[in-house]
């Protein structure tokens, strides 16, 4: 033995999960469907993808480097994940330097302002979007398809008409709509993916999706009892498989997650059925993570060994 | 099958494919230094009963104290004490030691006396040194010396071995079955209202099959369960086996009934109450991706590593990391010479392939160590809170629970060093803990 050994703090082995890793997989999950969006709504999604990327991958490496001056944590990927599922929220048509300002204001004021990866209190896609559809309304909802443009299914269950695009064709994403959230069926083989590598947990996706299909259905959004069409249209599906999963913006229990899921999909159905925007994804994503803290708070687990006691009762000691 | 576990816990890679089927090889040298440190149990240092320049023999008494939380030390070889001195141990802490030089005869001292009926056991394995030979060390007889209002209704022998790499409880099984369930039958003399439990984990079919084919008591049930660590933690192995939860510290096993024997442990308890014999030998499992030929040795106590490693044909790669006992609770040496000690169960070579060495970088809360948590307590709030030094909040949200079995930090994307941040939170509300109760005993003097 020439060299000295090495001394550290048990354990000595790790599991192959990194931070890293883990973009890395969400990363091959969103990459199916993205492939869909361009060939279903043109190569300019493709632009606005490119534009997203890089916009926040660059801000992210500036601001650090200059400004901070700590070393740089874009080799994370996690820069690259924000900016993939900003452009997936955005309409193809959308002006780039929109998108650019919208991946600007997701990396810097979202994530970095509050320290960076971990840290950020609500999902930095999603908070980008709300800022831009607030900023610039009409560009965020100009849908086209084909070249022409037209009203999304969503929009038409509003106005009591369920349009007449086919489940098969939703299914597919061959539909007006942002560039990620079309093609259902791409999304889910994503998701499947990412529960079956232990990346996300079953329990946010599946009681997000179900609770707002069932509670739009009964809700009577659309004119009828239609929770396939709730499940198929917008951005439900990447929304509560990519968004509402957010590691850092979504509770740590079972418990909390289970009440986290719930509550995005009542408010999902209850924007998409009495809103003032046909979609209610984003701005229930963006609730929620928001009462995340106190979601936690509230369902810490009972450390083995101590003595059951009653949820309200903690409410009350607490 | 539907194996009976716990909640929580990790899959790390098992590894005990490179010694399972190795049978135990004795290694006895024929000189050399053999140090016996006089603190190797939990509880009070032993002091010499030898002194420098004494001829003592295979089994003779070298060490002892009145304290009841303590054992007694015996010589692994026979020779002439060298030097009582400081030297440095294996968890790298430098400690008084009786140093002996071997003479290569292993000439035995004389066996310990029989006991005449069981009511005598537990003074013999005091007598015989025994403690707890998983690497924990606390002293058996202190164990089976309940407070005498618990009733004992279970004798659980932990078989698990759910310390990746390990393999030597697995071939002491397979290699002396009639022992280890002999001395599970002395135990349950003593409790003679328990219900006797041998449980494996299910990697390891042949022990199993050896043990169940043995065992002729029906008091006895060879129980496998499912293959997650940290199966072999006590209050893992008790849930495991009756469904019971030990409640939070400083409860402990005997309070739902339960004393939890380590595999080797009992194989000592039936050779000190048959034989007489005290503790002098275990066996190791010598293992890792460095070392040339993985092995199973027994050896005399008080070898240094070094000799270990050597037998073994020395390394074929250079370790990165060697690790007393297992890769998930084990500690990581200053140094291969050092003595064997009571508890050593292994010696894990690892080189920079297995070794993880990375750096820590920002939680990203995804609640891997919640789900891996066997405690079920949330480690990363508990990791915050200890680096706040907020250890009020480190208390009240049960961070004094926490058994260190590195689960947490095993599955933690970032790599935060967690572990780490609970034995400094223990430490710290520990330290507070003493000046408390100091502060209050000067005040109790002064009135």
């Amino acid at each position: 033995m020439s060299s000295q050994l090495t001394v550290s703090t048990s354990p000595h082995v790790h599991s192959e999960f990194t931070t890293r890793s883990i973009m890395c997989m969400v990363l091959l999950a969103l990459l199916p469907s993205g492939i869909m969006g361009i060939y279903f709504l043109g190569l300019r999604s493709l632009a606005v993808i490119v534009a997203c990327v890089f916009a926040c991958v660059l801000s992210e490496y500036l601001w650090q480097k200059y400004v901070m001056k700590i070393q740089s944590t874009i080799s994370d990927l996690s820069a690259v994940v924000t900016g993939l599922l900003l452009a997936y929220n955005l309409p193809p048509t959308i002006p780039l330097w929109m998108a650019v300002c919208g991946s600007i204001f997701a990396i810097i004021v979202v994530k970095q302002f509050y320290g960076g990866v971990g840290c950020n209190i609500v999902n930095p896609a999603l908070a980008a979007r709300a800022m831009m559809l607030i900023s610039w309304p009409t560009a965020m909802t100009t849908w086209t398809i084909n070249g022409v443009s037209g009203a999304t299914p969503l929009a038409a269950m509003k106005a009591g008409t369920l349009g007449k695009i086919s489940l098969c064709d939703m299914a597919m994403g061959n539909m007006a709509g942002c560039i990620g959230e079309t093609s259902s069926i791409l999304l889910i083989i994503g998701g499947l993916y990412l529960i079956w590598e232990k990346v996300i947990s079953w329990r946010i996706p599946v009681i997000y999706i179900l609770t707002s299909a069932i509670l739009g259905g009964l809700f009577n959004h659309g004119g009828g009892f239609y929770p396939c069409h709730e499940i198929l249209t917008g951005g439900l599906l990447i929304g509560a498989i990519f968004m509402a999963t957010d590691y850092t913006t979504s509770p740590m229990t079972a418990k909390g997650q289970i009440i986290y899921a719930f509550g995005c999909g009542l408010l999902t159905a209850l924007i998409r059925t009495w809103g003032g925007y046909p979609e209610g994804v984003s701005f229930s994503i963006l609730i929620m993570n928001i009462a995340v803290p106190l979601i936690d708070m509230y369902t810490e687990s009972r450390v083995f060994g101590a003595p059951k006691s009653n949820f309200f009762k903690r409410m009350g000691a607490k | 099958m539907n194996l009976p576990t716990f909640l929580g816990g990790v899959h790390p890679h098992e590894g005990k494919e490179l010694t399972e089927n190795k049978a135990i090889e004795k290694l006895m040298p024929d000189s050399g230094l053999f140090i016996y440190p006089l603190s190797q149990h939990i509880g009070a240092p032993c002091s010499p009963i030898v002194a420098k320049g004494d001829r003592v023999l295979v089994g003779q008494k070298i060490a002892d104290t009145e304290a009841f939380v303590s054992a007694p030390i015996y010589s692994g070889v026979s020779g002439t004490v060298k030097e009582i001195a400081m030297k440095m141990t294996i968890s790298g802490s430098v400690e008084n030691c009786i140093v002996i030089e071997n003479d290569g005869q292993y000439e035995k001292a004389p066996a310990l006396e029989k006991p005449k009926n069981s009511s005598e056991y537990v003074k013999l394995i005091r007598e015989a040194g025994i403690v707890g030979m998983g690497g924990a060390c606390f002293p058996t007889h202190v164990k089976l010396s309940p407070p005498k209002d618990k009733v004992i209704n279970w004798i659980i022998i932990n078989s698990a071995e759910c310390e990746p790499y390990l393999s030597c409880d697995n071939r002491l099984m397979i290699e002396s079955p009639d022992e280890i369930l002999r001395g599970l039958e002395y135990v349950l003399e003593i409790f003679p209202n328990a219900k006797g439990v041998i449980a494996i984990e299910n990697n390891k079919p042949e022990a199993i099959k050896t043990l169940t084919e043995h065992n002729k008591n029906s008091n006895i049930s060879i129980i496998p369960h499912k293959v997650k660590y940290p199966q072999g933690a006590e209050k893992m192995i008790i849930k495991t086996v009756t469904g019971l939860e030990v409640p939070l510290v400083p409860a402990l096993p005997a309070d739902v009934g339960c004393i939890v024997l380590n595999t080797r442990t009992t194989w000592q308890i039936c050779k000190a109450i048959e034989e007489g014999m005290p503790v002098t030998e275990r066996v190791i499992s010598v293992t890792g991706d460095a070392v040339a030929v993985p092995k199973n040795l027994q050896v005399p106590l008080g070898i240094s590593v070094k000799e270990l490693i050597s037998a073994c044909g020395g390394f074929k790669e250079e370790p990165l990391k060697i690790i007393a006992g297992g890769p998930m609770m084990g500690l990581a040496m200053r140094s291969i010479d050092v003595p064997v000690v009571k508890g050593t169960s292994g010696i894990l070579t690892l080189t920079k392939k297995l070794a993880y060495i990375s750096e820590e970088s920002a939680c990203i809360r995804c609640g891997k160590c919640v789900e891996a948590c066997p405690m079920h307590l949330e480690p990363t709030f508990l990791d915050h809170a200890v680096r706040k030094k907020d250890y009020e909040t480190f208390e009240a949200h049960g961070g004094m629970n926490c058994i260190e079995c590195g689960s947490c930090a095993y599955s933690c994307p970032a790599s935060r060093h967690l572990v780490q941040s609970y034995k400094n939170g223990k430490a710290a509300v520990n330290a507070k803990r003493r000046k408390a109760a100091e502060e209050a005993k000067k005040k109790a003097e002064a009135k």
